[in-house]
């Protein structure tokens, strides 16, 4: 069992150098999506680039931008951008290995100091999302390590990373279920809905909820909020999240196109 | 239980039991059994300097536990992952609900404030750890007396009277609903220790008082629609009001004293 798995990992390092060679510079997408899901009118006042309205913010992705991991990706989120590797499916400790599925692992590691409790609670959030999408038990006995660098952070960071993980999933080859998506939402203090908040947006905010969504049913796989809400102004939110996240899912989906079809 | 896909009560959330000031040696504490979950908080106070960006706040830091004595996959060592994520998830509550205003704890403004180090242990870990540990810290704050501090001019010392105690000022009251899903059709309340485990996802709700959520925590798992979303929040009403009228028999109880 062992050495097959060595013997797999070889073979696909062998395909990726070549694979790298045919796409220099690999897919750099540059996806402006200007997305206007108006909930409240949108007024353009010059001081923010945003208006109160609901628009997300310019992203572009990279993928297959590492050699060492079997996939990698890079999103940007307007100015807030983190960096996702995946190493699987590979050997597993004895101590964490799983009869029946692959046991999946992830790393999150901030700009600045030692990864604390927050990153200890947000490796939770990203994992379980992430084992409730990966079709685990293709590969039992084995695991699958998502490691996430914080590279810039300018606001939703949690939905930034959970972006760039499913895009290095993807990059991997790991098979899934479907595919997932984060949004955030801020809510201020007067009610308005902000998607994509940036960091000034969320700091001033009353409440910030951040999703995760799969691509198939729109389903919630994951949420996080932070500050008092009313039940009323979730549903609201939660629309609103469902409604930006065709738009992302519309941006792999190009992304993606686009890469293949340069061969 | 039925099925259904219907939010189903656990039959009695365990009967919640709460004692309230079991340790003497502590500020304030509580004991909180849930079925058989059983935590314990208990709350020190000492002073400390305020934060120099806020000099007239003071500090909750919260802590759980999880010792090897409550479940056997729990080593000793430093704190696990579960102990830590339900740290975090506490000291979320705590910031979101505004339970306590923290310029309440302040005693001199940049110069001294109090810290309440709300320490939660659980003896008995029969799953929805994350429910009693909110009660728990609950009922303890609501049990915590501080006593008078004054700053005397002449030496710029605290004085402390420590014969006049007063309760502190709770704002609001928040109580968390936890749900196990399973394949996103069926959702049990108060899950225990062996349906935490097989199932496919958790979901837990804290509300307060006026039906605000300061917390909606859903760490992964199978996916809910809407709909669902709201049938928990119903439960999490009809929790809240069953908790709250515990909270207050048992305060009731206890003012003789």
């Amino acid at each position: 069992m062992r050495t097959q798995y060595a013997a797999n990992t070889q073979a696909r390092a062998f395909g990726r150098k070549r694979w790298s060679l045919l796409h220099v510079g690999s897919g750099v997408m540059e996806g402006a999506m200007r997305s206007d899901a108006k909930i409240r009118g949108e007024s353009g006042t010059e001081s923010s680039p945003r208006g109160p309205g609901c628009s997300l913010r310019h992203f572009a992705c990279e993928q297959n931008l590492l050699s060492r991991p079997d996939g990698s990706a890079s999103f940007l989120q307007g100015d807030t951008s983190v960096l996702a590797g995946v190493y699987g499916p590979a050997e597993v400790k004895v101590s964490k290995e799983i009869f029946n599925k692959a046991t999946l692992e992830v790393i999150l590691r901030p700009k600045i100091g030692l990864p604390g409790v927050a990153e200890k609670s947000r490796e939770r959030l990203i994992r379980n999302t992430c084992e409730a999408v990966v079709l685990g038990t293709l590969h039992p006995r084995t695991s699958i390590t998502v490691v996430l660098q914080v590279i810039s952070d300018a606001g939703s960071l949690l939905a930034c990373c959970l972006n760039a993980a499913c895009m290095a999933l993807v990059d991997a080859g790991v098979p899934m279920r479907s595919l997932f998506c984060g949004v955030t939402c801020a809510l201020d203090s007067d009610g308005t809905l902000m998607l994509d908040p940036t960091a000034k947006q969320e700091k001033e905010a009353r409440a910030v909820l951040t999703f995760a969504l799969d691509s198939v049913e729109r389903k919630l796989l994951m949420s996080t909020t932070k500050g008092l809400y009313s039940d009323a102004e979730l549903q609201q939110c939660l629309a609103a999240a469902q409604a930006a996240s065709q738009h992302v899912f519309r941006f792999y989906r190009e992304s993606l196109q686009r890469r293949y079809s340069k061969s | 239980r039925e099925d259904g896909g219907r939010v189903q009560n656990c039959g009695t959330f365990g009967v919640l039991q709460e004692i309230f000031g079991s340790i003497s040696t502590a500020d304030g504490s509580a004991l909180v059994k849930l079925g058989n979950t059983t935590v314990i908080c208990g709350i020190k106070a000492e002073f400390a300097a305020p934060p120099t960006d806020a000099p007239d706040k003071g500090y909750v830091v919260p802590n759980v536990d999880l010792p090897p004595l409550c479940s056997s996959r729990f080593r000793s060592g430093p704190p696990g992952e579960e102990a830590q994520v339900a740290s975090q998830f506490i000291a979320d509550v705590i910031e979101n609900s505004q339970i306590i205003q923290k310029e309440d704890l302040c005693i001199s403004p940049g110069k001294l404030a109090w810290v309440l180090y709300c320490d939660l242990i659980c003896l008995d870990y029969d799953g929805n750890i994350l429910d009693a540990c909110t009660f728990a810290l609950l009922a303890a704050l609501k049990n915590v007396q501080l006593p008078e501090v004054t700053i005397s001019e002449e030496t710029a010392l605290a004085e402390v009277n420590l014969k006049k105690k007063s309760f502190l000022n709770i704002r609001t009251h928040p109580v968390a609903t936890s749900f196990a899903v399973f394949d996103d059709t069926l959702l049990i309340v108060d899950p225990t220790g062996e349906e935490e485990h097989l199932a496919t996802g958790t979901l837990t709700v804290v509300m307060d008082e006026e039906g605000k959520l300061c917390c909606l925590h859903k760490p992964g798992g199978s996916g809910l629609t809407g709909a669902k979303l709201q049938d928990c929040m119903s439960r999490a009403v009809t929790r809240h009001k069953e908790v709250k009228k515990l909270m207050d028999e048992v305060v009731k109880s206890m003012k003789p004293k």
